[in-house]
């Protein structure tokens, strides 16, 4: 069991770091052109609105942030304990508890846009 | 486990200035808070985005319109690309080396495409977003 679960956390946690690397970038450099005042097309409301409406859309940004989520949880984990903090079952429980309930939101939010 | 175990003195926040490796595991390791971060700040957008209300949605849009943003975006992509994704890619033919019978693909191959797939991934998010 305990092998099990410990594929799974690693799985995520790898396949988080993948899709971070390649995606973040992209989505800071977006939010970097909207404060920039030169807002995308596609970030107009009925553009977005769509993307984010369809099932296409709607699975891209929830793979995109949970494991995104699940990624940094899991190195956060790592650098709580580097950083001499020696209860890992309590550190592990809030931010694998922050992932969840951002997984979860992000679900929420994405199946109320119709 | 002996009965006095010696514990080496260490201090538990600048353990990592001694050494250089340790100073680029520890920037790289706290990109995480950049991915949390942005993370939620899209959530946020997702949130605003299902009241349904463009006034609301243009609301949001113009509340990240300031040059203290425009600062801190600037500098996490520059930290984010240095310290996360670079670093990535170059360890990504011990993560993941690719096996040609007797031989390993050069590790330069494995990098190099990484590189490539990065910058068309990113060219077909920022067209997705309409940047161009």
């Amino acid at each position: 069991m305990a092998i099990a679960k410990k594929a799974v956390v690693w799985g995520l946690f790898a396949a988080g770091g993948t899709l971070t690397a390649f995606v973040i970038p992209a989505l800071i450099a977006i939010f970097l052109l909207i404060a920039t005042g030169n807002v995308p097309d596609g970030l107009q409301f009925d553009q977005i609105h769509n993307f984010a409406a369809s099932w296409l859309g709607k699975a891209c940004l929830f793979v995109v942030l949970f494991l995104s989520l699940w990624h940094a949880a899991h190195r956060l984990r790592v650098v709580a304990h580097d950083f001499g903090i020696r209860k890992d079952a309590l550190v592990a429980n809030v931010l694998y508890g922050a992932a969840t309930i951002g997984s979860i939101l992000t679900a929420f939010y994405l199946l109320t846009i119709g | 486990m002996s009965r006095n175990p010696y514990v080496r003195p260490m201090s538990k926040t600048t353990w990592f200035m001694r050494n250089g490796r340790y100073k680029v595991y520890v920037l790289r390791e706290m990109s995480s808070f950049l991915v949390t971060f942005y993370s939620f700040l899209t959530i946020y957008a997702l949130k605003v985005l299902s009241s349904d209300s463009p006034d609301q949605w243009f609301a949001f849009l113009a509340s990240q319109q300031s040059v203290a943003m425009m600062i801190f975006h600037a500098l996490a992509l520059l930290y984010f690309l240095f310290y996360q994704t670079f670093p990535w890619f170059k360890l990504a033919p011990k993560a993941m080396p690719v096996q040609l019978g007797e031989k390993k693909l050069p590790d330069t191959y494995i990098i190099v495409g990484h590189y490539v797939v990065w910058l068309i991934a990113t060219l077909f998010i920022l067209w997705l977003a309409g940047a161009f």
